[in-house]
């Protein structure tokens, strides 16, 4: 398993210093793999270290006590990666198709990858629109070309489908597995929806509340494609909860307020 | 000197005593009117639909009427009412009819009066111009040179105070020495240290300036969005490209307001630079008109000067300035 892992992760330990002086430990211990092609769901509650564990794997936070492995590179560098933020990130200033260019290499232009993804995202038409004249949706469905543009061999998610509706969300997650079943790129996908890990994921990690670790790892074998309303899914996922009440407890509340907050409309019963 | 207002003044006589023949009320009502009528052409030229009916006799809006669809007009109606007012109610001889201005500024942009050289050489040509032209050009080239090095340096010395604290505490106390310095006391030291020449002149007036400059840029740079420069960093952009194409534009905003106050100031301190020290240039011909108390020939320059600092407004400052928020309409 360890010799053909796409990604090993192991953070013995990694601390924040707080204004006041003091230091926080955001994660103790954690560790995991993935194989190639692996499509991975870490859930966790709020505050559990999901992002700051992203920005290791990713490279951008480069302070920690540990060790991340990425097939085929050297420790401590990264490839050139996907990465899929909370919000979209796009630049306003440079038109939907100028956004997906910016991060694509020269291969992936002249094989006409950004006009080819724009397509299947369906955005073809509006290539050359400037991203504030687009939709939240509309948004993230370019930030999911630009994240698979160069068909990176290992692709993050943080929370990429938050604050959205629920029909949005849902399109946009079967384009995102659409692409991942055509591209075959590991994915690691972090979210507080255990529904949505459940509904995406070959396996889910959990994490602990911080510091973080991972407190238990599944692997959700349903047929896909999914549904996240369908009898199984539902069964499956109160067996995990009636296996686990202590690891998923604080999960499901943080998750309630959380629906709350963002979509007070929405019955998502 | 003074005798040419008192002769070129009686020809507009008979108008001015006609027009203010009328009552008060109808005075101010007829010129609040004529400023509202401009105002309302400027703005109907502006409006797409007008832009389109010129464009079908054959207009191209963009260039033709880039003064009016930028919105600049020079206010003239209403200044022309207001300075026949001036007359009316100062007399005397030290305010000159429009007329005399006119007259003055036909006669500088027509004639070389010898107080000047009025020869210019641009790329090995050497040619011969006249007075209101030579002057002119001399400060337009003074001004321009200091305001690309004071932006250029400015920029760059506000960029590294936004993005690195701890040189922005050590340098915070120069930026405001150099905010609060007179520009009078540059200006002569600047003479005193440099001669009495360009070099001295361009010298103090980018001394005056890249402290405005870095105190905008640095403003900017500091509001600089971590968040896109994240996604630089995790597609692994060079910094080459994450600098032009995602940390640039997040300053253009800035650049713009510098460059915008720049130029203001800089018209403003290169008339007066070229007062205390040059023998040339709109400051000097300035300082030649006031010891010689030639009004109309000051007025002349100034209408002149401001003429030429709108059109630039309207066909440099604008224009680049609307490419640069583009994408914000």
């Amino acid at each position: 398993m360890a010799d053909v892992a796409a990604l090993s992760v192991d953070l013995r330990r990694k601390l924040f210093s707080s204004p006041n002086g003091g230091e926080f430990t955001a994660i103790a211990g954690l560790r995991f793999s993935v194989s190639r092609s692996q499509f991975v769901c870490i859930v966790g509650p709020s505050g559990s270290g999901k992002t700051t564990l992203m920005n290791i794997i990713s490279g951008l936070d480069t302070t920690y006590d540990g060790e991340v492995r990425i097939a085929g590179h050297e420790p401590g560098t990264g490839p050139r990666l996907g990465y899929m933020f909370q919000s979209p990130r796009l630049m306003p200033w440079l038109t939907v198709k100028q956004n997906v260019e910016l991060v694509a290499t020269h291969r992936a232009i002249s094989q006409g990858m950004p006009d080819r993804l724009l397509e299947a995202v369906g955005l073809g038409e509006f290539r050359d629109a400037y991203p504030n004249r687009l939709s939240g949706g509309m948004q993230r469905r370019v930030a999911l070309a630009r994240a698979f543009v160069n068909e990176p061999p290992l692709l993050l998610l943080d929370e990429p489908f938050i604050s959205l509706d629920v029909p949005v969300a849902n399109r946009l997650r079967d384009l995102l597995l659409a692409q991942w079943r055509e591209r075959g790129a590991t994915i690691v996908f972090v979210t507080h929806d255990l529904r949505e890990a459940l509904q995406l994921g070959d396996r889910v990690l959990f994490m602990s509340p911080s510091p973080g670790r991972v407190v238990l790892d599944i692997d959700v074998p349903l047929p896909r494609p999914r549904d996240q309303e369908s009898e199984e899914m539902e069964s499956f996922r109160h067996t995990l909860l009636r296996e686990h009440p202590t690891i998923l407890a604080g999960l499901e509340e943080s998750n309630l307020q959380d629906e709350r907050r963002l979509m007070p409309a929405a019955a998502t019963a | 000197m003074t005798a040419e207002v008192g002769v070129r003044g009686r020809a507009s006589r008979p108008l001015t005593s006609a027009a203010f023949a009328l009552p008060f009320g109808v005075r101010a009502a007829s010129l609040i009117l004529l400023v509202i009528l401009w105002e309302a052409a400027a703005w109907a030229m502006s409006s797409p639909s007008v832009a389109h009916l010129l464009e079908s006799v054959g207009f191209d809006p963009r260039d033709q009427y880039a003064l009016v669809r930028n919105r600049i007009y020079f206010p003239a109606p209403g200044l022309i009412w207001l300075w026949q007012a001036f007359i009316a109610w100062m007399g005397g001889t030290t305010v000159p009819p429009s007329s005399t201005v006119l007259e003055a500024l036909w006669h500088a942009a027509t004639t070389s009066s010898g107080l000047t050289k009025n020869q210019m050489s641009f790329l090995g040509y050497t040619f011969t111009t006249t007075d209101l032209w030579f002057n002119i050009c001399q400060t337009l080239y003074r001004a321009t040179i200091a305001f690309v090095i004071a932006m250029l340096v400015g920029s760059i010395v506000g960029i590294a105070l936004g993005r690195m604290k701890a040189l922005n505490r050590f340098f915070d106390g120069w930026v405001l020495l150099g905010l609060n310095m007179p520009a009078l006391v540059v200006g002569i030291l600047c003479y005193i240290w440099l001669g009495l020449n360009d070099l001295a002149l361009i010298v103090a007036v980018v001394i005056n300036k890249i402290p405005l400059v870095a105190i905008t840029t640095r403003e900017g740079a500091a509001a600089v969005q971590p968040d896109l420069l994240h996604v630089a960093r995790a597609f692994r952009l060079s910094p080459l490209t994450t600098m032009r194409r995602v940390f640039l534009p997040q300053m253009y905003p800035y650049f713009m307001v510098a460059a915008r106050n720049g130029i203001a100031l800089i018209w403003k301190i290169v008339l007066v630079y070229e007062l205390l020290g040059r023998s040339n240039g709109v400051g000097f011909m300035l300082a030649n008109s006031f010891s010689e108390l030639k009004v109309g020939q000051l007025l002349a320059y100034a209408i002149a000067f401001i003429g030429v600092v709108m059109l630039i407004e309207a066909f440099i400052v604008r224009p680049l300035e609307r490419r640069a928020t583009k994408w914000r309409m």
